[in-house]
């Protein structure tokens, strides 16, 4: 591994060496330059990235790789300076020479964040000859952004090697964005650049060509106000695009939060003000599931989810027939009563949870595959949103399906439509209750998983979601599942339109006032219950 | 919106909710109330919320509140008398705050009370603390626009955070363009307004400004990341200026990371997220984004090693973090117990009399004095977020900076000043020569 490490960085360097005209790679200044890492000033360090990135010393790239992930460490008594490689080994970072142990006064090599922008530039200027694709696409990328002049050459002559499509066309932006800024560069190369990099179209390329300064030949500014105007309008088309998923996404959250709601308010018509506290234990589950998986199995990181998910069924779900056995029933058609028990409840829920775990944040980790977006087109699609909504549609499958083909889901409707003819006909009504009551909660509890993925775990987690949640029930209509998909969706949606043009504040007042409105009209929501079932 | 809602229906109930709290404190002060005779001990007052959602930043106070007076008994108390801390509970209800205020100084007969989070809890708390004359001492930044006699202010008011942060980003990073992005109400509101006149007096264009605001415990960001990502495209450099509350934070930091905002492109600079904040998130995507403090907890300094080593040894737990209204409260403990010591006595008004000038040594190193306007002097501090979820400070003011109690840059408030030992006001103008007096 380490030998091939030094095989790839020892072709880049020479590659740089032969384009660049480096300088004879003298053991003077570069010592020197290494040597300046230890003065703890940012000024020395911009300084010493600089003549080590241009050096052509085949300690360059690991020396600045090591600076941007915190490994180059420092002695500020004896100015030594250190690499601490990925496998653990440490080398001297002026010498290369193997070294037992770095002395405790070191400390790694401090970066603020433009000399983060230095060290990414340099890098980029480093790997653009690397045998690995992503690395090169990443080296271009980052030349794009600071289209520094002294990298031209390895640019160009890395575009003449280049064979991958897509390599090649992120080389061609990035020798763009250097020409377009190049002061010396002629018209003709820069009105080509100007062409290159509104073919590239997005928000990058539009803080590029909208930055390009006074001192362009007129024919390039006009080009490029005009290269502008288009990437907006192609921008403002998409960000209709945009609005429609983030939309999806806050209605999936809403579908979410609401849909044990759905079964506990809707279905069982318990006003359930503890609702937002069973999300919190579902959230609290996979702290502890991460919890357990970070001490006992972290190779088992990934899959803390999927482990949580029936956990945070079970743990809620149990909970909620616990409160059902021992205070609900007490309270069937008492609205007035569940409401102030229930939210008594909710803040035993609260402050218990906050013994318990503390009144601060946990922090709940993403696994990998809910981390980081990809574009489609011109917008930004979160993993984390893409997998709430699918995991949101597959309970909301799961649970119509359940109520529609198994036996306790037959009695829990036929219970909700006539509990007395449903008791003549030997169903347990009490034991149906606590199970749909439990069911309700357990929903509950796994939206507390996906939830925690975006939001803080902490014990007023449920507060956030409660009025929303009452809000997308009765906005459907109450006691049908459907009328709370599309209620959810409609109220999402509406929302992330409303954002943009009134503010977030605004908006959702304006989404509450319409709701006001609407079930003036419509007093039983969008998917009113018809027939006997309404006067039961 | 949701918390509004649940505020306002939460107020039928609220006599519920006292007993609830009062339950609840019933259990919590039977752990720290020693049996003793009122006239050996002096009561210190202690008003931090315990439960509802302000829990999360207050319940750290009061625990290094009572830490102090720990600290201050082993040494033999003050006067010869043993400190008591009597802990209230307010339960984040701001009327509650008032009631819970009125119990300490009336009921429990205590000297001094350190609390409060919120401006509107303090707020609600003011009128109190005039009519009953006794002492608050108040450990947040706040919008400042306020000098009160009975109050001290120990932490920053904006010229001691806000401007230094926007002169930070103007110098180093050239930012050109400003996101000014708050939760909805007072400080950030206030704050902004004070940013936007500063940032027009340095020659911002009003379309290089952009202000947003948000609920409180909002979740969503998507809209609005993307929107700061649209604003920052305009081809100069951009920043985002965030006094976004509490709980938002988090959702807010975690879709900047998985939208790729780096700190390299946009920075964000935060006035009210600290170490307990980063607590709950992975700060690996938020590397470099920046926050403005009078303190970190990764300042080296014997007197901050030795404040955290008893923070640790004190809640038993080494990963407590410790933050910037937590170095307030222990500026404001030492500069009270030094006032009492002087004047020999714990009565209102000689203490009050006696805190302006006093000063007491910070953690990072320096001497913070009380002003004549109740507020203090306090270093500045720009810090980075690093990886392991610690600030790595990049820059800080060159001395002390004195806190103003009245903004400059504002219209209204820039001929006044605060002091409370020469011409006995909180805002005096000194254009016009007068004492505005209470009511403004």
């Amino acid at each position: 591994m380490l030998a091939h490490v030094f095989d790839r960085f020892r072709t880049i360097a020479l590659a740089i060496f032969l384009t660049a005209f480096a300088l004879p790679a003298f053991a003077g200044p570069f010592e020197d330059a290494v040597g300046k890492f230890a003065n703890d000033e940012f000024s020395d360090t911009e300084e010493a990235i600089g003549v080590v990135a241009a050096s052509g010393n085949p300690l360059a790239y690991p020396i600045i790789s090591a600076l941007q992930d915190e490994r180059l460490m420092a002695d500020p008594d004896t100015k030594k300076v250190y690499i601490k490689q990925t496998d653990g080994k440490i080398i001297d970072a002026a010498t290369g020479a193997a070294v037992d142990s770095i002395p405790d006064s070191a400390s790694s090599v401090r970066l603020n964040n433009r000399l983060r922008r230095t060290v990414d530039a340099a890098l980029g200027g480093l790997t653009l000859l690397s045998p690995d694709l992503s690395t090169r696409m990443a080296a271009a990328q980052s030349v794009f952004k600071s289209h520094e002049e002294t990298a031209l050459p390895t640019v160009e002559s890395a575009l003449a090697k280049e064979t991958d499509d897509v390599a090649r066309q992120a080389l061609a932006e990035a020798r763009a964005a250097i020409l377009l800024f190049k002061s010396d560069a002629s018209e003709v190369d820069k009105l080509e650049a100007v062409a290159t990099i509104k073919a590239r179209g997005d928000q990058e390329a539009l803080a590029m060509l909208s930055g390009i300064g006074s001192d362009q030949p007129a024919s390039v500014a006009k080009t490029a106000a005009a290269a502008t105007a288009a990437i907006q309008n192609k921008l403002a088309m998409w960000s209709m695009v945009q609005n429609a998923w983030y939309g999806l996404s806050l209605g999936s959250v809403l579908l979410l939060a609401a849909i044990g709601l759905a079964i506990t308010f809707g279905v069982m018509g318990v006003i359930n003000m503890a609702h937002g506290e069973m999300v919190m234990l579902g959230a609290y589950t996979t702290f502890v599931v991460q919890e357990v998986i970070r001490t006992r199995n972290p190779g088992l990181f990934d899959y803390s989810l999927l482990i949580a998910v029936p956990l945070a069924f079970l743990v809620s779900g149990a909970v909620g027939v616990l409160i059902e056995r021992t205070i609900i029933r007490f309270l069937y058609g008492r609205p007035l009563e569940t409401l102030l028990a229930t939210w008594g409840l909710s803040l035993v829920l609260q402050q218990a949870v906050r013994t318990i775990f503390g009144p601060t944040n946990r922090e709940v980790g993403n696994p990998s595959w809910m981390s980081g977006a990809f574009d489609v087109g011109l917008i930004t699609i979160t993993y984390n949103r893409l997998w709430i909504l699918c995991f949101t549609l597959a309970v909301f499958a799961v649970l119509l399906a359940m109520l529609r083909f198994t036996a306790l889901g037959l009695q829990m409707r036929a219970v909700t439509q006539n509990r007395r003819m449903a008791a003549a006909m030997g169903i347990a009504t009490s034991r149906v209750d606590a199970l749909t009551f439990g069911l309700g909660s357990g929903i509950a509890g796994i939206a507390g998983v996906a939830l925690s993925q975006i939001d803080n775990v902490s014990p007023n987690l449920g507060q956030g979601y409660i009025i929303d949640s009452f809000m997308v029930v009765v906005f459907g209509g109450v006691g049908n599942l459907w009328g709370t998909l599309v209620g959810a969706f409609t109220l999402g949606i509406a929302n992330k339109f409303l954002e943009p043009v009134a503010g977030a504040v605004l908006g959702k007042i304006a989404i509450l006032v319409l709701i006001i409105l609407f079930i003036q009209k419509r007093p039983r929501g969008l998917f009113a219950l018809k027939g006997r079932a309404v006067e039961a | 919106m949701h918390t509004r809602l649940i505020h306002d229906m939460a107020t039928p109930f609220s006599r519920r909710r006292c007993l609830a709290a009062a339950a609840g404190l019933a259990l919590g002060l039977a752990a720290f109330s020693p049996a003793k005779a009122a006239d050996d001990t002096i009561k210190v007052g202690i008003l931090h919320s315990l439960s509802g959602t302000m829990a999360i930043s207050e319940t750290t106070l009061k625990d290094v509140v009572l830490m102090l007076i720990d600290e201050q008994n082993k040494k033999g108390g003050v006067l010869g008398k043993k400190l008591e801390a009597v802990v209230v509970d307010p339960a984040s209800n701001w009327p509650l705050f008032a009631e819970k205020a009125r119990e300490l100084i009336t009921k429990d007969k205590v000297d001094v009370v350190f609390g409060c989070w919120t401006s509107v809890s303090r707020k609600s708390v003011l009128p109190v603390f005039k009519e009953l004359n006794s002492i608050l001492f108040y450990p947040v930044q706040y919008e400042g626009e306020e000098s009160e006699r009975n109050v001290f202010y120990t932490g920053a008011a904006p010229n001691q955070q806000a401007i230094p942060a926007v002169d930070y980003l103007m110098k180093e990073e050239k930012v050109k363009r400003w996101v000014l992005a708050g939760t909805d109400y007072v400080y950030p509101r206030t704050t902004n307004k004070i940013l936007e006149a500063y940032l027009k007096s340095k020659g911002v264009a009003q379309d290089d400004i952009m202000i947003n605001y948000t609920p409180f415990g909002h979740s969503d960001w998507q809209t609005i990341v993307a929107d700061i990502k649209k604003f920052g495209s305009a081809g100069k450099k951009t920043a985002v200026v965030s006094t976004i509350n509490g709980d938002a934070n988090v959702p807010f930091y975690k879709e900047l990371g998985n939208q790729g905002v780096k700190a390299t492109d946009i920075p964000v600079v935060a006035f009210s997220v600290g170490e307990e904040e980063l607590a709950g998130i992975d700060t690996k995507p938020l590397v470099g984004h920046l926050a403005a403090w009078n303190y970190f907890e990764s300042i080296k300094n014997p007197a901050n090693e030795k404040f955290i080593k008893e923070w640790h040894e004190f809640t038993k737990n080494d990963k407590r973090t410790t933050n910037d209204p937590m170095e307030a409260h222990y500026i404001g403990f030492n500069m009270w117990v030094k006032a009492v010591e002087k004047v020999k006595s714990t009565d209102p008004d000689k203490v009050i009399d006696a805190l302006p000038g006093i000063e007491t040594p910070n953690l990072t190193g320096g001497v913070s004095k009380m002003l004549p306007n109740h507020h203090i002097t306090k270093p500045v501090f720009i810090g980075e977020i690093k990886a392991n979820g610690q600030f790595d400070v990049v820059w800080k003011t060159p001395g002390l900076v004195a806190g103003d109690a009245w903004s400059k840059e504002l219209e209204g408030s820039k001929d006044l000043i605060g002091d409370w030992v020469g011409k006995k006001c909180g805002n005096y103008n000194v254009k016009t020569n007068k004492c505005l007096g209470s009511g403004t």
